[in-house]
C-alpha cells in the first residue's frame, strides 16, 4: 500500500520534472528520442519499486531499532533462508524484466538500423573537424559547416567520420548519439517528427575548442522548404575543393556557418581513406559505401551480400 | 619501536614468518599479473596485425629458420634450468653454478638472435614506426625480450649469490622463483612463436 | 646536448591563479620545514615513519596522502563548479580552456588514483592484518615501496602544477587526442608517468595482501570465516592483480606512441584508438569495484557493530562480492555503447551490467536485516552508513538506467553520467572511507574525535552532495554534455548555481572534518581510548591496545568464531595474561623504500622533460637499489619476551582500569 502510494508520488514528481525539461532529451521532437524517453521512464519506475522501499526501510529500521527504545533484540540472529531467498529473488525478477526490455530496446533503437518510413531518406555525410562539423550532402552535391538541414518527417541517414580527434555527433532532441572516429565510419538514423531548429553538439570532449563545437539542426516543415534551403546553400557559389578542405581542417573555434555550392567528388571517402587505407580488415571499421571512383591502386575487399540488419552489425564494432 | 631488540641472523623463523612459502606464492601471483600484461599485448597484436599500412606483413619478413634457432636455445635453457634446480635441491653448489651458467648462455643466445632480427628489420626499413603491424610485433616480441634480459640479469645475481653464500634456504627459494619466471617466459615464447611467427608466416 | 631536456624557464605557468597557488604551497612548505627543523623532528620522521615497514604506520601515511590529495582534488572541483556558475549566458568565466581542461583532468586523476586508492589502501593496511590475527603483511618492504610509489605518482601530478602543464584530455586520456599529434606538450606525459608509477605500486599491494590473507591468517580462521572487511579487500586485491596490468599495458603502449613514434593508437599507419579505449576500461571498470568493495566491507563491519549484532548473511555477502568482482570484468563496453557496436554486443554488455545490481541489491538488504532486531547506536560512522544507503540506492538506480544502451544513447557523456558516478563514488566509496575513518580512528590513533563535529561534517557532505549532484541529473536531461568550459543556455543556469552552492556546502563539511582532526590532536589526552575496544567490537583488531602494539599480537590468537573477539569476550578468554612470551620476529625499517620512491620520481620527471641522462641514471639506480635491498641480509630482528610482557601488561592494566 505504502509502496504504491509512494510510486505515485514519485511518478508525479518525475512528471513535474519532465515538464520543466524543455529542449533536452526529455523533450524529444523525433521518433527515436520519443522511444528513448519512454524507455527511461519505464526503467526508472521499475527500479523505484526496489529503491524506494530500501530507502524507507533504512530510515524505519534505524528509527525502530535504535538503542534505548526497547524493541526486540536478537544479537545472534544472522541467517534466514527465507529472507535470503527473497532478497536474491526480488532483484533477480526486476533485472530479468529490465533485461528483456534492454534486449528489445537495444535492437529497436540500434543507431545503424534505418528508420522505416514511406518517405525517401536523405543521406548526410558528417565529418567532425577541430572544432566544427562538416556536413556533405552526397546526393545534392552541397556541403555546409555547422548547419544541418533536412525536412521534418523524412528519415535522415547519417554517415559519420572524423578528420582528427574523436567526437560524438549528438542532437539531443532527436535522440541517439554516435562517436565520430578517424579512418572509420559510424552510422546514425534519425528523424524529426515536427519542424524546428534543434541544438546539435559534440558530446565527446575533443580538446581546446570543444565547447564551441556546436551546430544547428533545422528540420524544415516540408521538402519544398528544404529545397529552398538547398538553393540558399548553392547561392553561395563556393566550392569545397581539396585545397579549401585543407584550410578547413586547420583548428578553429566557434567557426561560423559556411555554405558550399559544390563539393569535390568523393571528398568524404578521401577523408576516411586517408587513414582507413592503412588498415587491414576494412569491413571491420565500417567501410564507406562508395560508388564513385576509388583512388588509384585501391582495391576494396568484396563484401558478401547480406540483409540490412546483418550488414549494420557487421559494419559496426 | 626502538627497544631492547637484538638482531638474529640465522634462518630461524616462527610460524608467522614462513617467508619461503609466502615468497613462492607471491611470485606466482606476480607471474599471473605478468601473464595479463602479455595478454594485453597479444590482444593488441591480434587487432593490429592486419594493419600493415601498405607495407610488409609477417609473411614478408619472418625468417622461420632463424627464429627456430632462437626458440631451440630458449627451450633448451628451460631444461638446463631444470638441472640447476635439481642440483640446488641436492645442495650441490658446483652443479648449480654450472647449470646456471649454461642456462645463461642459452638465454643470451636467444637474446642475441632477437637483437639480430630486430636490427636486420630496422635496417631493412621495417622498424616499429612504419606500421601498426610492426608496432605491435616489435612491442610484443620486445616485451618478451625485455623479460628474458631481466631474467639474465637475475641469473647473474643468483650466480653471485650462490657462489658467495652457498645454497641457504632463502637462496633456494629465490632460485625456485627464478625458475618459475624462466619457465613462464618459455611458455609465453611458445605462444609468441605460434601466434606471431608460425601463423604470420603461413 | 641540452642537460635539461625540454625544461626551461618557460615551463613555469604565468597564470595568476597558478602563481598564487604555488606561492601558498611554497609558504606552507617553508613553514613546515622550519617547524620540523626547529622541533628537531626530521630524524624521528625518517626513522619512525618514512622508513617504516609497519603496516599500521604505512596505512596512516597512506591516509594522510589521501587527505592532502582530497583537498587538492576538491580545490579543482570547486574551481570547476564556480567557473560553470559564472560562465553562463555567453560569459567566458575566469578559467580559459587551457587551464580549465587541465583542472578537470587533474580532478579525475587525483580523486580516483591519489585520493580514493590511497584512502582505501590505507584503511586496508591498518586493519586487514589485525583482523586476521597477523603480525604484519607478507612482504613488509614491498608494502613500504608501494606506498612510496604512490607518493611518487602524486608528486608528479603536483609538480605539473608548477612546471609545464597537466594533461588536457579528461582523466581517460583517449587517443588520438592524447597522442603526440593533438597533445604535444608535457601534460599527457605527466599523466602517463604518474599513473604508471603509482599503478605498479598498487599491483604490488595487491600481490602482497593476497599472500597475506592466504598464508598468514591466525590458526582456526578458515577462509570463509575471515571478517567481511578483509573479504571485500581480498576481492579488491584479486581485482587489482587482474586489472592493473591492463592499465600498465595501455599506458606503456601510449608511451611508445608518444616517445618512440609507434602506431598503436594513432590515426595514421594503421593505429587503432579503439584498442586503447577498450584496454582502459577493461582496467577502469574493475577499478570502480576496487574502490567500492572495501567500502562495502566497512559498512558491513559498522552496521553489525553498532547494531550490536552479527552481520546478516555473511556468506551471501562474500558470494555477492565475488559475483560483483567477476562481472566487473565483462561489462567494460558499457562505457562506450555509442561507439557503434552491434545491437547484440551492446545488449550483452548492458544486461551484464544490470546483473551487477542483483548482488549489490542483496548487500543492501543484508545491511537492512543486520539492523533488524538490533540495538542501533547512532554514532558518527553509523550516520555515514545511513547516508550511504540512501545515496547509493539512487546512484545504483541511475547506473542501471545508464546500462540500458537505448537510454545511454542520449545520456552518454552528459552531466547525468557525471551525477551518476559521483553518486556511487562519493555516496559509495567516499562515504565508506569516511565511515571507516571515523570507526577505526580511535584504533589507529589511540584517541577519539569530537562526534559533534563529525556529525556536522556528515550533514554538510550529505546535504552538499545532494545539492551539488541532483542538479547535474537534471542538466543531463536538459542536454548538457560534460567538460564544457562555459554555457549559453538560460534554462541551465539555475541548476548550475545550485550545484555550485552544493560544492561550497561540501567544502564546509571538509572544513569541519579538518577542524575535528585539529581539535582531536589538541585535546588528545582528554579523549584517550584506553581499553582498545571503544565500540564493543566484533573482530580481532579490537582485542589490541589503541594504537595497537607494534608487533600487533603478543600471542597469535586462536580463532573459533566468525566474530572472533565477541566470541572471546563471551567465553571469557579475551584479555588473558600470559606468564611468559616467546621472542617476536619483526622486520626492520628500511631506507630502500623512500630512496626508490625518490628515484622513481626523478625518473618520471626526467622522462617527462626528456632529460635522458637523468632518466637512465635513476632507472639504473632503481634497479641497483632493489637488488641491494633484495639481497641484504640484515632485514629483521627479534623483540625480547620481557619487552613484550611489559607492553602487554601495561595494556591489560589499562583494560582492567577501564
Amino acid at each position: 500500500m505504502l509502496t504504491r502510494n509512494l510510486s505515485k508520488v514519485a511518478l508525479a514528481a518525475l512528471v513535474a520534472l519532465l515538464a520543466g525539461c524543455q529542449g533536452g532529451v526529455l523533450d524529444p521532437k523525433g521518433q527515436i528520442g520519443v522511444m528513448e524517453k519512454e524507455l527511461i521512464i519505464t526503467a526508472t519506475i521499475l527500479m523505484l519499486l526496489v529503491v524506494v522501499p530500501v530507502i524507507l526501510m533504512t530510515l524505519y529500521f534505524a528509527w525502530k531499532y535504535r538503542e534505548g527504545r526497547g524493541e526486540a533484540y536478537e544479537p545472534k540472529w544472522s541467517h534466514s533462508t527465507k529472507i535470503e531467498t527473497v532478497v536474491w529473488v526480488i532483484p533477480i525478477i526486476i533485472i530479468a524484466i529490465l533485461g528483456v526490455i534492454t534486449y528489445k530496446s537495444t535492437h529497436a533503437l540500434n543507431p545503424y538500423k534505418p528508420i522505416e518510413s514511406e518517405e525517401e531518406p536523405i543521406t548526410v555525410e558528417v565529418v567532425s573537424l577541430n572544432w566544427k562539423w562538416l556536413f556533405i550532402y552526397p546526393d545534392l552535391g552541397i556541403a555546409t559547416v555547422n548547419e544541418l538541414a533536412f525536412p521534418a518527417n523524412v528519415p535522415v541517414n547519417f554517415k559519420i567520420t572524423s578528420a582528427g580527434t574523436m567526437n560524438s555527433f549528438f542532437i539531443p532532441q532527436l535522440g541517439s548519439q554516435i562517436y565520430s572516429m578517424a579512418g572509420m565510419e559510424t552510422k546514425l538514423h534519425l528523424i524529426a517528427d515536427e519542424p524546428g531548429t534543434f541544438k546539435g553538439i559534440s558530446a565527446n570532449y575533443s580538446g581546446h575548442g570543444f565547447t564551441g563545437m556546436k551546430f544547428e539542426a533545422i528540420a524544415t516543415p516540408t521538402r519544398e522548404d528544404f529545397q529552398e534551403w538547398v538553393e540558399g546553400v548553392k547561392a553561395s557559389g563556393e566550392t569545397l575543393s581539396t585545397e579549401r578542405y585543407e584550410e578547413l581542417v586547420e583548428p578553429t573555434e566557434y567557426h561560423p556557418v559556411e555554405y558550399f555550392a559544390s563539393v569535390k567528388d568523393g571528398l568524404y571517402f578521401d577523408i576516411i581513406w586517408e587513414y582507413m587505407g592503412d588498415m587491414g580488415r576494412i569491413d571491420f571499421y565500417g567501410k564507406p559505401e562508395y560508388g564513385a571512383q576509388l583512388p588509384e591502386g585501391v582495391i576494396l575487399p568484396q563484401r558478401e551480400q547480406k540483409s540490412t540488419t546483418h550488414e549494420a552489425e557487421e559494419a559496426s564494432h | 619501536m626502538s627497544t631492547s631488540a637484538t638482531a638474529h641472523h640465522d634462518a630461524h623463523h616462527d610460524e608467522h614468518h614462513d617467508t619461503g612459502r609466502n615468497t613462492t606464492l607471491g611470485f606466482w601471483i606476480y607471474l599471473m599479473t605478468d601473464c595479463i600484461l602479455f595478454s594485453c599485448f597479444f590482444a593488441t597484436y591480434a587487432v593490429l596485425f592486419m594493419n600493415t599500412a601498405g607495407g610488409v606483413s609477417g609473411k614478408d619478413i619472418f625468417d622461420l629458420n632463424l627464429i627456430a634457432g632462437g626458440t631451440a636455445a630458449l627451450l633448451l635453457s628451460s631444461i638446463t634450468f631444470g638441472f640447476a634446480m635439481i642440483s640446488a635441491y641436492k645442495k650441490s653448489k658446483g652443479g648449480t653454478l654450472l647449470w646456471l651458467a649454461v642456462t645463461f648462455l642459452f638465454g643470451a643466445t636467444f637474446i642475441a638472435i632477437e637483437l639480430y632480427e630486430f636490427n636486420h628489420l630496422i635496417h631493412a626499413g621495417h622498424g616499429p614506426s612504419t606500421s601498426a603491424f610492426l608496432t605491435a610485433f616489435f612491442s610484443l616480441v620486445g616485451l618478451h625480450g625485455l623479460h628474458v634480459t631481466a631474467g639474465l640479469l637475475w641469473i647473474t645475481i643468483m650466480f653471485i649469490d650462490v657462489a658467495k653464500r652457498g645454497l641457504k634456504d632463502r637462496t633456494v627459494t629465490r632460485l625456485g622463483c627464478l625458475s618459475l619466471f624462466w619457465h613462464f617466459l618459455d611458455v609465453i615464447w611458445i605462444c609468441v612463436f605460434s601466434f606471431v611467427y608460425l601463423m604470420g608466416a603461413m | 646536448m641540452n642537460l635539461l631536456g625540454k625544461l626551461s624557464w618557460d615551463a613555469i605557468p604565468h597564470d595568476p591563479i597558478v602563481l598564487v597557488t604555488l606561492a601558498i604551497v611554497a609558504i606552507g612548505g617553508a613553514a613546515l620545514f622550519v617547524f620540523m627543523t626547529l622541533a628537531k623532528k626530521w630524524g624521528w620522521l625518517w626513522r619512525e615513519w618514512l622508513t617504516s615497514v609497519d603496516h599500521k604506520r604505512l596505512g596512516i601515511m597512506y591516509i594522510i596522502l589521501a587527505l592532502v590529495m582530497l583537498v587538492r582534488g576538491f580545490a579543482d572541483a570547486i574551481m570547476m563548479r564556480t567557473q560553470l556558475a559564472v560562465a553562463t549566458n555567453g560569459s567566458e568565466g575566469y578559467l580559459p580552456p587551457h587551464h580549465y581542461d587541465q583542472i578537470f583532468t587533474a580532478h579525475g586523476v587525483i580523486m580516483i588514483i591519489f585520493m580514493a586508492m590511497p584512502f582505501m589502501i590505507g584503511l586496508m593496511n591498518i586493519i586487514v592484518p589485525l583482523q586476521i590475527g597477523a603480525r604484519d603483511v607478507a612482504f613488509p618492504f614491498l608494502n613500504n615501496l608501494s606506498f612510496w610509489l604512490a607518493v611518487s605518482g602524486a608528486l608528479l601530478v603536483n609538480i605539473s602544477l608548477g612546471l609545464g602543464e597537466f594533461a588536457m584530455t579528461g582523466w581517460v586520456a583517449y587517443p588520438p587526442l592524447s597522442g603526440l599529434e593533438f597533445s604535444p606538450g608535457t601534460g599527457v606525459d605527466y599523466y602517463i608517468w604518474a599513473l604508471q608509477i603509482s599503478g605498479i605500486g598498487t599491483t604490488l599491494t595487491g600481490v602482497n595482501f593476497l599472500v597475506t590473507v592466504l598464508k598468514m591468517r591466525a590458526p582456526g580462521m578458515k577462509l570463509m570465516e575471515m571478517p567481511i572487511f578483509t573479504w571485500t579487500c581480498t576481492w579488491a586485491n584479486v581485482l587489482i592483480v587482474a586489472s592493473f596490468p591492463i592499465l600498465t599495458a595501455a599506458l606503456a603502449m601510449l608511451t611508445l606512441d608518444r616517445y618512440l613514434d609507434f602506431h598503436f593508437f594513432t590515426n595514421d599507419l594503421g593505429g587503432n584508438s579503439m584498442m586503447y579505449i577498450n584496454l582502459f576500461w577493461a582496467w577502469g571498470h574493475p577499478e570502480v569495484y576496487i574502490l567500492v568493495l572495501p567500502a562495502f566491507g566497512m559498512f558491513s563491519e559498522i552496521v553489525s557493530t553498532f547494531s550490536g549484532k552479527r552481520l546478516f548473511g555473511h556468506k551471501s555477502m562474500i558470494y555477492a562480492s565475488g559475483v560483483i568482482s567477476l562481472l566487473g570484468f565483462i561489462v567494460w563496453l558499457h562505457h562506450f555503447f555509442t561507439m557503434g557496436s552491434s545491437a547484440n554486443v551492446n545488449a550483452f554488455f548492458g544486461i551484464m551490467t544490470m546483473i551487477i545490481a542483483i548482488p549489490t541489491g542483496v548487500k543492501l538488504f543484508n545491511w537492512l536485516f543486520t539492523m533488524y532486531k538490533g540495538r542501533i547506536r547512532m554514532t558518527v560512522p553509523m550516520y555515514w552508513v545511513m547516508g550511504f544507503m540512501i545515496t547509493f540506492s539512487i546512484g545504483g538506480m541511475t547506473g542501471v538506467l545508464l546500462a540500458i544502451p537505448g537510454a545511454d544513447y542520449v545520456l552518454h557523456n552528459s552531466l547525468f553520467l557525471i551525477a551518476h558516478f559521483h553518486n556511487t563514488i562519493i555516496g559509495g566509496a567516499v562515504f565508506g572511507y569516511l565511515a571507516g575513518f571515523a570507526f577505526w580512528f580511535p584504533k589507529a590513533m589511540g584517541f577519539h574525535l569530537d562526534p559533534k563535529l563529525g556529525k556536522v561534517s556528515f550533514w554538510c557532505w550529505f546535504i552538499g552532495f545532494f545539492l551539488a549532484f541532483m542538479p547535474l541529473y537534471v542538466l543531463g536531461f536538459l542536454g548538457m554534455t560534460r567538460r564544457l568550459n562555459h554555457t549559453d543556455n538560460p534554462d541551465w543556469n539555475v541548476w548550475l548555481y545550485i550545484a555550485a552552492v552544493g560544492a561550497f556546502v561540501i567544502a564546509i563539511g571538509i572544513a569541519a572534518f579538518v577542524l575535528q582532526l585539529i581539535l582531536g590532536f589538541k585535546n588528545k589526552d582528554k579523549n584517550l581510548d584506553k581499553t582498545g575496544d571503544p565500540w564493543n567490537g566484533h573482530t580481532l583488531e579490537w582485542s589490541l591496545a589503541s594504537p595497537p602494539q607494534f608487533y600487533n599480537f603478543a600471542k597469535i590468537p586462536h580463532v573459533e568464531d566468525l566474530d572472533a573477539f565477541t566470541d572471546m569476550k563471551e567465553k571469557g578468554t579475551a584479555y588473558q595474561r600470559h606468564a611468559s612470551y616467546e621472542p617476536i620476529h619483526m622486520p626492520s625499517n628500511t631506507n630502500a623504500g623512500p630512496i626508490m620512491g625518490l628515484l622513481a620520481t626523478a625518473m618520471g620527471f626526467a622522462l617527462i622533460w626528456h632529460i635522458w641522462w637523468l632518466a637512465g641514471a635513476s632507472f639504473i639506480g632503481l634497479i641497483v637499489a632493489f637488488i641491494f635491498r633484495a639481497y641484504a641480509s640484515n632485514t629483521d630482528y627479534y623483540v625480547q619476551p620481557d619487552e613484550v610482557a611489559r607492553i602487554e601488561n601495561e595494556h591489560l592494566d589499562n583494560v582492567a582500569k577501564g
